[in-house]
């Protein structure tokens, strides 16, 4: 009984402020402390681009780029995040020029409904920059919390691999 | 006079930069003032009776706007046959929150609605119900004395129910010197599109409504509100521009999209309700299948007898079937058949079709049935299924409009290395694994519904289409564009199709790998009657030189109509238009299968998979290291885009042989692992080489544009050839999917 009212006091009384620079631009996120990061960016700060599959952890949909790294935003509060630097699918292309990644994508036919996709480009960006996988094995490996329903996966690879060869330009 | 400059090209998908950019909007995407947030309450009880609701707690959390159940609903339609759909079953329709009665587990209970989701989905935790629990049925095996005949209904026609018995199955069968038996078991499967089903009502005032709404029928969802509702269907509006994967979940509408209507309706209010993965577990699904085979053959591998009996799972209240095994009779030709399908009602939600419905379960069991027979025969499986290629199917006794399905045996394996096979079970080893080699073949329909399309030309000299079709990740939108760009001549930048709008022209469901065939003749016979009246036009313009003739003496060229006799006469589009006062001209057609003529024709698409697997020695793990997989499906009009059908669904082939199930615990009736980490799909690590040929198959009987889809095709072979491949590297044959490590050990 004592938890619920405390539930009950927190519906009730004021949100948390969270400074947030996404895409380079600074946000101010008023939220209650239980909201999370990927709800925060979508319902929120209406950057929808970041998708929701399961709110677990368990599909990567969600993923950004968050202080360089990529992390899952579903399993992430907002209030956790004060301060940090955010890309998401919405700021990888610089104005009209896609990212690299992006085309890859797009020439590779990386994806069918498209919903996976952001969470797998953050992840491929994510990836390079770790510089952990080198062959197309470990691509595999690591990019393998970003499940694609389609089966879109060769294509996905494909398109990394040929980034990674051509280094990118990040 | 290049009229096929754009189909059969690769292009990429028209739509990629919205997509990977992150702008391309779903269901749950879009906003509205003062949107109010809907969470949905599950049964925690599988049968029974709710005796109470006490909302009072949830209703005193500030935000809270109402808790609508059974007891305070909007009044619905009376009649059982106004909430049916283009997709319904036989039956009695499932009706979310008409009354007290639990009919299966996670059952939509009531609808939480609230100003933020947050507050929404807590305050669901404290609607407080009280339940009179029954007893209950939801294991298929131990049900297995109740399977009866299906009741037959408007879906029978797209799914018949296998073909009568022929000659004597039971003698030939007992007197044959070579047969084999087997039973094989499928478990239940769930849909899983990576996006989770949402609605978004907009409350547009009297009595109408916009929908954004995850579904793969556009107008099938609009007619079911409106029925429902008692609205009328030009004042429901559904819009799905993108749809995060469907894979059949979305072929009939889900109960998000009920009680999010309901609630617009009953608030007057803008409504979202978003299902949480879990409660993507409690609506239709892949049923459990248990299979029993029997095949017979002569000595030189002529299949003789041909046995298949089924029992599937369906619900209490709707007779979901599948056409499982209807397959065999159509590839072999065995003079003595028997074959029989019955269905075996659970307390369970209805299933519904899921990529390949009844095909991928059904040729799984075939194709392995035939292996074995290979096996015993002593025969190569490929060279037992040219043994047994038959010309025209045999299940009806009539000629295929086009059948390529050699070509594609012998394509794939080529290309596969198949010659290099060795038939001995557990015989080739790679380091500490062993590998083996395993083919199957795999049948499709070719379906075509009716559509409808509105073709224009504007003043700009674009070509402007319009259809209420989904594109759902298939490239229909890429494709349509193709088709019609070469219809008229023009580059794929002058030509707009608009579609995922139920207030476009006619479409059906995008299922059963049917859009391409029926939304591109329609733009075909549309093009064609535009293409008159821009002739019309022309003639009456001053000094025209295209008086008095037939659509057949011009051609179009680069946004201009040309005489075919004088090229280098010609009028541009944007001439006529601009002689039509600068309106317009335009025309709405309906492309329909042309049922007389293709009566006297089975209709079909054909593959070949090929597929080497290695096992580890100690843990039996299996890995699909590469397939090769060969269709035949008619004029294929995006290689790129059709290529990706293809391999995603070899991707579920693997997916169904080795990974993806849904657990019940039958003294719950309730399914156990209903989130991403316990239900296993393939992650990209699980997936080798995956190579697609199409072959060569001119079918000019099959329609105006000699298309049979590819959305399906690709999954159907795929199991088998996984399951006879491991058979090939341990010896193993294993009849129930997905098959496990521990049944290697």
């Amino acid at each position: 009984m004592r938890s619920e009212t405390q539930n009950l006091n927190h519906l009730k009384q004021g949100d948390c402020t969270v400074n947030l620079t996404v895409n380079g631009e600074q946000k101010i996120l008023q939220v209650q402390p239980w909201v999370s990061l990927l709800d925060g960016l979508r319902d929120h700060l209406n950057l929808t681009g970041t998708k929701k599959g399961c709110d677990h952890g368990q599909c990567g949909a969600c993923t950004i780029i968050c202080d360089d790294k990529r992390i899952l935003s579903c399993l992430t509060l907002a209030v956790m995040k004060n301060g940090s630097e955010i890309t998401t699918v919405e700021g990888i292309a610089h104005g009209d020029d896609l990212h690299p990644i992006q085309q890859a994508f797009i020439d590779h036919d990386a994806f069918q409904c498209g919903y996976c996709t952001p969470g797998q480009l953050c992840s491929a960006i994510g990836l390079i920059k770790e510089g952990k996988a080198q062959t197309r094995e470990e691509v595999k490996e690591l990019m393998s919390g970003n499940l694609c329903r389609c089966g879109a996966n060769v294509g996905i690879i494909d398109a990394i691999m040929e980034v990674k060869a051509g280094g990118g330009h990040e | 006079m290049d009229f096929n400059k754009n189909v059969g090209q690769p292009v990429s998908r028209l739509e990629g930069k919205l997509k990977v950019t992150g702008q391309a909007k779903y269901a749950a995407e879009y906003e509205a003032d003062n949107l109010l947030h809907g969470y949905v309450v599950s049964s925690p009880i599988t049968k029974g009776k709710i005796i109470n609701i006490d909302i009072t707690q949830a209703m005193a959390i500030p935000g809270v706007v109402d808790v609508l159940s059974h007891k305070n609903r909007t009044k619905l339609a009376w009649f059982d046959l106004q909430y049916t759909d283009m997709d319904a079953p036989p039956g009695t329709v499932f009706k979310p929150l008409a009354d007290e009665n639990i009919l299966y587990n996670g059952q939509p209970i009531a609808l939480v609605v609230a100003e933020s989701y947050e507050t929404a989905r807590y305050a669901s935790t404290q609607v407080i119900f009280e339940y009179e629990q029954e007893t209950f049925q939801t294991d298929l095996e131990s049900n297995i004395p109740n399977g009866r005949s299906a009741k037959k209904g408007f879906a029978t026609a797209l799914k018949p129910p296998p073909p009568p018995p022929t000659g004597d199955f039971q003698t030939a069968f007992e007197q044959a010197p070579v047969k084999v038996a087997a039973t094989f078991q499928h478990g239940t499967e769930h849909h899983n599109p990576i996006e989770l089903f949402a609605t978004t009502t907009i409350y547009e005032g009297k009595g109408k409504l916009t929908i954004y709404d995850k579904t793969q029928g556009t107008i099938n969802n609009q007619l079911y509100v409106a029925n429902i509702f008692g609205l009328h269907y030009k004042d429901v509006r559904v819009l799905a521009p993108f749809v995060g994967g469907g894979f059949g979940s979305g072929l009939r509408p889900q109960y998000q999209l009920f009680l999010c209507v309901m609630a617009a309706l009953h608030l007057k209010r803008n409504v979202r309700v978003v299902l949480e993965r879990k409660q993507m577990f409690f609506f239709s699904h892949r049923p459990p299948v248990k299979q029993n085979l029997r095949f017979a053959s002569d000595v030189e591998g002529n299949v003789t007898a041909l046995g298949h009996s089924v029992f599937s799972e369906t619900s209490n209240f709707e007779d979901y079937t599948e056409a499982i095994a209807n397959w065999s009779h159509k590839l072999y030709p065995a003079p003595n058949t028997l074959f029989d399908h019955k269905v075996v009602p659970l307390d369970v939600y209805t299933p519904l079709d899921m990529r390949a419905p009844g095909g991928s379960t059904g040729m799984h069991a075939i194709e392995c049935t035939m292996d074995e027979l290979a096996h015993k025969l002593k025969i190569d499986p490929l060279e037992l299924r040219l043994i047994n290629y038959s010309e025209i199917d045999p299940s009806s006794n009539k000629p295929y409009t086009s059948k390529a399905l050699r070509d594609c045996y012998l394509q794939a394996a080529e290309k596969f290395g198949w010659s290099n096979r060795n038939p001995e079970p557990r015989s080739t080893k790679r380091g500490n694994k062993l590998v083996g080699y395993g083919m199957a073949t795999g049948i499709w329909d070719a379906f075509q519904f009716p559509a409808r399309v509105e073709a224009m030309i504007t003043k700009e000299g674009r070509m402007v289409l319009n259809n209420a079709t989904t594109d759902i990740g298939t490239g229909t939108l890429t494709v349509m564009t193709q088709i019609a760009a070469d219809e008229l001549g023009l580059s794929l930048e002058e030509v707009d199709f608009n579609y995922g709008d139920s207030q476009k022209p006619f479409s059906m469901f995008q299922g059963g790998s049917s859009i391409t065939s029926s939304t591109g003749v329609a733009i075909v016979v549309a093009a064609k009657a535009l293409r008159k009246k821009l002739l019309k036009k022309a003639a009456k313009m001053p000094d025209s030189r295209f008086k008095n003739l037939e659509d057949t003496e011009v051609f179009f060229s680069a946004g201009n109509m040309h005489l075919k006799d004088h090229p280098n006469v010609f009028v541009s589009l944007k001439n006529i238009i601009a002689f039509n006062n600068s309106k317009p001209i335009k025309t709405t057609n309906m492309g329909k299968p042309h049922m007389l003529k293709l009566r006297k024709y089975s209709l079909a698409t054909h593959s070949a998979s090929f597929v080497e697997v290695e096992v580890d020695q100690d843990l039996g793990t299996v890995m699909v290291t590469r397939a090769v997989t060969a269709v035949a499906a008619g004029k294929i009009i995006n290689p790129k885009t059709a290529a990706s059908q293809i391999s995603g669904s070899m991707v579920w082939g693997i997916s169904k042989a080795l990974h993806e199930e849904t657990f019940m615990d039958h003294n719950l009736g309730k399914y156990m692992n209903t989130n991403l980490g316990e239900y296993h799909i393939p992650v990209h690590a699980d997936i080798g080489q995956l190579e697609v040929i199409f072959v060569e198959e001119k079918d000019e009987l099959i329609n105006e544009i000699g298309t049979k889809g590819v959305g399906e095709i690709g999954l159907v072979g795929m199991p088998a050839a996984i399951s006879n491949a491991i058979f090939n590297a341990t010896g193993k044959r294993i009849y129930k999917l997905p098959i496990h490590f521990d049944e290697l050990m």
